[in-house]
């Protein structure tokens, strides 16, 4: 069961591949127009159709894994993290079908691809369930949230489309080094991405006697080559190397090492795509998007959030409200994890109050959009792996 | 003030921008199109601005202000997530040293903010509170003259009106403007529109409600603000911790006495390692993970039927197996698994031994309840054993005189007195002697019996939290009344379309609070099939036309 979940998951994956292919297709293959100047390039509606079959293949996924391991699959990193790949398809499919707008799935697809890509670097394998997390309000919180976030993540996609479209890439400013920094985290969560697969395929690991931070003697396990080691690290396995410097017991060297990787990763990709394109990179994808208007992308960003927000709080706060008072005896607590949902629905609020009443429309709109992905990624990655509280997996 | 008349023959209240009734501009306002917010009616912040009541209402009913509010609170909230709060550093850790201890300089820095009890803190209490009043006043300042003005509408506007809406067209030369706009009132009617006609003009809406939506959703905010804030009262709400051993029973705190719990069984369950579902995820954490944590426990009820003073008299309620995740409920109350101790001690089984009387082991056996030890064991041999002391979790205090910490058999120590036969317990003293695990004391020189303990048995206790909270309804309430109004202004929006005939020339306008697009599909669709054209989006050529609508000064 769990394998026929996965091969689902395969096969969503080259689905939203194949809807990025159509999508890139409608928007720079050739443009026919009958005499009513109507499009009859179907590519994009081709991409709209893949797109559809990759939320279902993702749909079967989950249903699938849900059975095999008895509980609803959002209960740890690997699993969160897949659904809100599937969500964000979710979000878009709702979107596009207001819009049509093919842009759009140029930016999501392969941003919903890297998000699930990113996810299957944490250990997928069947885990048991602790007693706090044993309840159907969990189940409905954490789905309603991811659905929610999963919108909202759309709002992200519509800002970075805007931000694109207009930002002019001809001068360096602030804005310019805003969406390249965009761009390089995109790069970075590609390179790590890539190397976690090569590492993986190639079996590296690379095991340090350590002194943890009791004073213990432990093991650590890397699976990207240390560059830092652990406190007093001792390598103790075959491969690995020395690492040039070792870190302090209260930091967890491995994955402080794994961001390093991916940081380095990033840069390399990014400077060799400024190399060849000897420009910008946004500045690159500029041309692409004459077409796109930019208002329309604003009004689907804004959109986006409209749709996701009532969704988010419902999930995010409401239910999860209703689970922490049968969980943990209070809906409230002021637990890391509640707290940084509280601000992206503070966030939200104020996006809404200023784009509603202090005309934030357009560039200002479109950063707030960024900025709210980035708490959400924050929460999921941040606050789970770094703050870890109550809600912390794994 | 005076009222302001219109020459259509409204009173309009002093401040109005544009008629009530007609929509007729009273006032200039820069710009082609004009600003909709609220009509364009005259707001109190907007009109008053003289005395101190009117600076204050005019600083809360502002949306700037209001964004300000969140936006400290977002910024605030998240230094309160830098180190944990308070409450969740290690029990028993002091907060003075914990923080520089574990963060160092900035750790102490932290502490000496208040931030480690940063929510509870005046100022983001004052926060919260300002947000509530803003939420009022900004709510009421707005909603009261938009309820008046969308009421009083008419369907024939000022060409003023309308030639300032964001869409605007006029056609001419339509051949037969009567059944044209007969047709397109149909198309609108077919698109759910509620369409009024007077003079042959139309005005067709839609989703008016939606426009009430944000109020609705402060209603619900506030309502949730005020349940939070009611938990500052005393009573409000109960919050008590309570332990009970294996076959015991204790009161439920904040029952009067009337309910008590008794603790049947108390379990833990570990997954399966062989289980092969879990073995990969079980291996690599390398520890045994819990199922369950589960207390099978009876609620039990003082009976009324018992005599006055007959304190004993328990009824059984219900049977429930409690754990976390399914607390027991009654009458607003709710009992929480939280917390257990396995293995607690409970009872020790001694003898006594003499080394010249083999059998007296056999004859001398007892127990003792640790939690309530009996002070004296009489046997029919003649030998009489007595408690002299007992600590059930000793410790030697700052004298080091022997003491106890509390009252839970953790470290437990009896001091007993044997009588044999031939002494007489009234006048003289017996062998005196200290016990414990591992410990056999003999405390007036040498004895000749010895207290051996043959068995000891221990209970798991299991710890529960009692709560009951007055609150609750009120903040569910709120929630739902705020999910309400949230759902009700987003995913609805209000849209108006007027059609007016001026001697042969249609006059198209249209208005949306937001969701342009979907308006300007509606108006496609009428010009689709009539002869009626699309009217233009006046803001479309100047890409500085949209902020133009919603232009900060006039907020
Ligand atoms: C966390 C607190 C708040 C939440 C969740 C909230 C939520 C909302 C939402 C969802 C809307 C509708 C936005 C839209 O349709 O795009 C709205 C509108 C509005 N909010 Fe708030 N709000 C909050 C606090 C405040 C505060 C403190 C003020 C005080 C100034 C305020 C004033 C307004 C106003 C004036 C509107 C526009 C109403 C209209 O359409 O005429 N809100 N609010």
């Amino acid at each position: 069961m769990i394998q026929l979940s996965s091969n689902f998951m395969y096969a969503a994956f080259f689905l939203y591949l194949a809807a990025t292919i159509f999508f890139a297709v409608s928007i720079t293959g050739k443009k026919f127009k009958n005499k009513q100047g109507n499009e009859v390039n179907k590519a994009g509606m081709f991409g709209f159709i893949s797109a559809l079959l990759a939320v279902l293949s993702m749909l079967a996924y989950f249903t699938t894994r849900w059975i095999a391991v008895g509980y609803a699959p959002v209960s740890n990193m690997f699993e969160y993290t897949v659904a809100l790949g599937m969500a964000t398809s979710i979000g878009f499919v709702i979107i596009y079908a207001l819009y049509r707008n093919n842009y759009l799935g140029l930016f999501t697809m392969p941003i919903v691809m890297l998000i699930v890509a990113y996810a299957s670097m944490f250990p997928g394998e069947v885990q048991p369930l602790i007693p706090a997390l044993q309840s159907h309000w969990l189940t409905i919180h954490v789905i309603t949230t991811v659905i929610g976030q999963g919108i909202l993540a759309i709002g992200f996609v519509g800002g970075l489309l805007y931000l694109i479209r207009v930002i002019n890439f001809k001068e360096s400013s602030k804005k310019v080094k805003g969406v390249e920094f965009i761009l390089f985290t995109l790069l970075s969560t590609v390179a790590y991405v890539a190397m976690g697969f090569g590492f993986g395929a190639s079996n590296y690991e690379a095991t340090f006697e350590y002194v943890n931070e009791q004073g213990n003697p432990a093991e650590m396990i890397y699976l990207f080559p240390p560059l830092i080691g652990p406190n007093e690290g001792e390598l103790i396995s075959e491969q690995g190397m020395s690492p040039v410097i070792d870190a302090p017991a209260i930091i967890q060297s491995a994955d402080l090492n794994t961001v390093i990787w991916a940081v380095l990763g990033g840069v390399v990709l990014f400077l060799l795509l400024r190399l060849i394109l000897r420009q910008p990179i946004g500045g690159a994808i500029q041309p692409l998007l004459k077409n796109v208007n930019p208002q329309t992308v604003d009004e689907i960003s804004y959109r986006a959030i409209a749709i996701g927000f009532p969704v988010f709080t419902l999930g995010g706060l409401i239910f999860a409200m209703i689970w922490a008072q049968i969980a943990w005896t209070r809906f409230w607590g002021w637990d890391p994890k509640e707290v940084w949902a509280l601000i992206t629905f503070l966030f939200y609020a104020a996006y809404l109050h200023l784009r509603l009443s202090k005309g934030w429309h357009g560039e200002k709109s479109a950063w707030l959009c960024v900025i709210g992905f980035a708490l959400i990624m924050f929460n999921l990655i941040f606050v789970n792996l770094v703050i870890a509280g109550l809600h912390s997996y794994a | 003030m005076e009222k302001v008349k219109c020459e259509c023959g409204h009173l309009n209240p002093y401040g109005t921008y544009l008629c009530e009734s007609c929509g007729k501009p009273l006032k200039e306002e820069k710009g082609k199109v004009a600003n909709m917010r609220y009509e364009g009616v005259a707001r109190r912040s907007q009109t008053y601005k003289q005395t101190p009541i009117d600076k204050i209402w005019n600083f809360f009913s502002s949306v700037k202000v209001g964004i300000w509010i969140i936006v400290l609170l977002l910024l605030t909230s998240s230094l309160g997530t830098l180190f944990p709060q308070e409450m969740y550093i290690p029990p028993g850790e002091n907060p003075t040293l914990y923080y520089e201890q574990e963060y160092g300089l900035a750790g102490k820095l932290y502490y000496q903010l208040g931030f480690h009890n940063l929510y509870s803190s005046w100022w983001y209490m004052l926060l919260i509170a300002s947000l509530g009043v803003s939420l009022v006043i900004a709510s009421l300042d707005r909603v009261v003259p938009l309820y008046r003005a969308l009421k009083t509408q008419r369907v024939t506007r000022h060409e003023g009106f309308l030639k300032r809406q964001r869409i605007f067209g006029e056609a001419t030369g339509i051949t037969d403007p009567d059944s044209e706009m007969a047709k397109a009132e149909e198309i609108l009617k077919e698109k759910r529109y509620n369409v009024r006609r007077e003079n042959g003009n139309i005005l067709a809406e839609k989703g008016r409600f939606a426009r009430w939506g944000p109020y609705v959703n402060h209603v619900g905010l506030i309502i949730f603000l005020i349940g939070g804030m009611l938990r500052f009262f005393p009573g409000m709400y109960l919050d008590a911790h309570v332990w009970v051993r294996e076959g015991e029973q204790e009161v439920i705190s904040g029952t009067n006495g009337e309910y008590f719990l008794r603790n049947n069984e108390f379990l833990i369950e570990l997954y399966d390692e062989e289980d092969e579902k879990y073995r990969e995820a079980l291996q690599r954490t390398g520890s045994p993970v819990v199922k369950t944590y589960q207390t099978s426990a009876t609620l039990l009820k003082r009976s009324n039927e018992g005599t006055v003073g007959s304190e004993t008299e328990l009824e059984e309620v219900k049977d429930y197996d409690i754990r976390v995740n399914d607390p027991l409920t009654f009458e607003g109350f709710s009992l929480y698994q939280v917390d257990y101790k396995l293995n607690e001690l409970s009872q020790f089984t001694f003898t006594l031994e003499n080394e010249s009387d083999e059998n007296l082991s056999d004859e001398i056996q007892f127990q003792v309840d640790l939690n309530d030890p009996q002070k004296l064991y009489e046997f029919d041999n003649g030998y009489r054993i007595e408690i002299m002391e007992y600590f059930p979790n000793f410790v030697l205090d700052d004298n080091r005189e022997p003491s106890t910490l509390n009252r839970i058999p953790d470290n437990p120590r009896i001091i007993f007195e044997v009588f044999p036969p031939d002494v007489n317990h009234e006048e003289e003293s017996g062998e005196i002697s200290l016990i414990g695990i591992q410990v056999n004391e003999a405390l007036n020189g040498e004895n000749d019996h010895t207290i051996r303990m043959l068995d000891v048995e221990m209970v798991d206790v299991t710890g529960l939290t009692i709560r009951k909270d007055h609150t609750l309804p009120i903040i569910s309430i709120g929630g739902i009344i705020f999910m309400i109004g949230l759902i009700q202004g987003s995913y609805w929006h209000h849209r108006r379309i007027w059609i007016q005939n001026r001697e042969g020339t249609l006059l198209l306008a249209g208005h949306a609070n937001k969701n342009w697009q979907a308006l300007k599909n509606d108006f496609q669709l009428i010009s689709d099939n009539t002869h009626i054209p699309s009217p233009k989006d006046q803001t479309e050529k100047e890409d500085e036309g949209v902020s133009q609508n919603n232009d900060p000064t006039k907020q």
